[in-house]
């Protein structure tokens, strides 16, 4: 597949270098105006004063809200991978197995935790929780958290990973069958390991996924960096600000783990070690080849 | 049951639900096709701002975006989506913000989804558009976006059903819709928590399995044959 977008417009010839470069001028002078529209509200509404931003610097605010909200997103996010990558092995395999009972339930579990929102699976769980008290009431938001973020993203990359098998050559498995595997152990030998390989990089963009959505925890009390960074801003007086830079610290973590994800679909592809395209969470289990890249929710 | 559903009035929580999806649906398409088109242009600057709306909008969580919106926007900045003397103001503030927030970021996800569909047009029809004399506008119009949408039908029906799923977020900023009245429930009547979760879990499967029937049914009548 060639990139469509670098032949949508010729070469410029010298009259439209010119178009474009007053469209350019345009376009900057746009965005001047908006950041000028911009930096008047905020200085009109006072958030530009030292004294809404100093705390930066400051190392009381990182010592008691950014790096501990940081570390309680990412012990989330860890786990949670972690746990939903197990179940969605199990998943998978239950969804692809002979017994037909066992394939049904795994259909149902899939689908149906792939319907509900996240947020509704923490609600349920967090309160659930608190009400019959099993656990501290410290721990029960963490829990929450982690089991809504296991079960949707598991049931995320079940899928994934049957996509992967289903995207393999039939020769994969007539070889296996034919050296005298059984279905069970070529799936388990031959079509799982390599559909895993090839779903590398997705599996990467899926834990973007699950460290923006351990911000959902908010709405259940779990202290990650959204929840800490508005304490901060109410203890600083800089509502503003504190979101601002735990936006910023979001955009940081997810654009590094993005560029990783990027390179790694690169590398697979140049040395093509798996026989199946990369795999992608958006796409329906069906035979079809699978455009690499997507988008990741 | 049925008390609970009246009690919580869960059935206007999900009308909500759905009017903030479709709302919200129908800006993103618009901003989204914008920063695709942006993307896309012959004018480098362009291309850069649209690259980095989506790489900003993308690695944000969106209750970030959510509260920022409430909280920042309207509450610091001051910035009201409704008229003050109005007796819903209130209510309608509160839902435009949340409107504004889910349009801004899912826009990133259907310009991505856009842009797979501009990949899946041949070379050969860009090519062709240029050699007979279209600029890029034209070209962009007539050519590739109307094949460029027909080829994203999945792709943009699954931002739709991500879509529905976290209008749940604005839960966060008090917009009366399903995971505001859940959460009520699990507050208020403990003993039918696992009711309510059931009717609301049911509900979002009613509303997004014919979303994922309809797209694969759509994606497999409009596409291009090549």
């Amino acid at each position: 597949m060639t990139d469509t977008t670098r032949v949508l417009f010729d070469a410029p010839g010298p009259r439209a270098r010119l178009r474009y470069r007053i469209l350019a001028g345009v376009g900057i002078l746009l965005v001047l105006a908006l950041a000028y529209a911009v930096f008047l509200r905020l200085d009109e509404k006072d958030q530009l004063t030292a004294a809404r931003w100093d705390w930066v610097l400051t190392a009381s605010a990182w010592n008691n809200y950014l790096i501990p909200g940081l570390w309680d997103t990412l012990r989330a996010a860890a786990i949670s991978i972690v746990l939903a990558m197990v179940l969605a092995l199990l998943l998978a395999l239950a969804r692809m197995s002979e017994i037909a009972p066992l394939r049904w339930a795994a259909g149902v579990v899939v689908e149906f935790f792939r319907a509900v929102p996240v947020l509704i699976m923490m609600l349920f769980v967090f309160w659930f929780l608190a009400h019959r008290g099993w656990f501290p009431n410290t721990l029960n938001p963490m829990i929450g958290v982690i089991i809504g973020l296991v079960m949707y993203n598991a049931s995320v990359l079940c899928e994934v990973i049957r996509n992967g098998v289903v995207s393999l050559p039939a020769g994969q498995r007539e070889a296996g069958l034919s050296i005298g595997l059984s279905p069970a152990q070529v799936r388990r030998s031959i079509l799982i390991p390599q559909s895993l390989t090839a779903m590398l990089p997705t599996l990467i963009s899926q834990i973007i996924v699950i460290t923006k959505d351990t911000a959902l925890g908010y709405l259940i009390l779990y202290p990650e960096l959204v929840t800490r960074g508005r304490q901060l801003g109410s203890s600083e007086a800089a509502t503003l600000p504190a979101y601002v830079v735990v936006a910023v610290l979001f955009i940081l973590i997810n654009y590094t783990l993005s560029k990783i994800a990027e390179g790694v679909e690169n590398r697979q592809r140049r040395r093509a070690r798996s026989a199946g395209p990369v795999a992608d969470a958006d796409q329906p289990a069906v035979q079809v080849p699978i455009t690499p890249g997507g988008s990741t929710f | 049951m049925l008390e609970l559903i009246e009690d919580y009035q869960l059935l206007s929580a999900f009308w909500m639900t759905i009017k903030l999806a479709a709302w919200s649906a129908v800006f993103s398409l618009i901003i989204g096709t914008i920063v695709a088109i942006m993307r896309v242009s012959p004018v480098r600057i362009f291309q850069s701002l649209g690259t980095a709306y989506v790489t900003l909008l993308r690695n944000t969580p969106l209750t970030l975006i959510v509260l920022f919106a409430s909280l920042g926007l309207w509450g610091q900045l001051g910035i009201e989506l409704a008229s003050r003397d109005s007796s819903t103001f209130v209510i309608d503030n509160g839902f435009r913000l949340a409107v504004l927030g889910l349009s801004v970021y899912h826009a990133a996800f259907v310009c991505e989804a856009l842009r797979s569909g501009v990949n899946t047009i041949p070379v050969g029809q860009a090519e062709a558009a240029r050699s007979i004399g279209l600029t890029f506008g034209q070209s962009l119009r007539n050519v590739i976006l109307p094949q460029a949408f027909r080829g994203a039908i999945t792709p943009l029906g699954n931002v739709l059903i991500a879509l529905t799923k976290n209008t749940t977020v604005v839960a966060a900023i008090g917009v009366a819709e399903t995971a505001y009245r859940m959460k009520a429930i699990a507050e208020f009547e403990p003993g039918m928590l696992m009711v309510g979760f059931a009717i609301v879990a049911l509900g979002f499967v009613i509303l997004t399995l014919p979303m994922g029937m309809l797209t694969s049914y759509l994606s497999t009548r409009l596409a291009v044959r090549r």
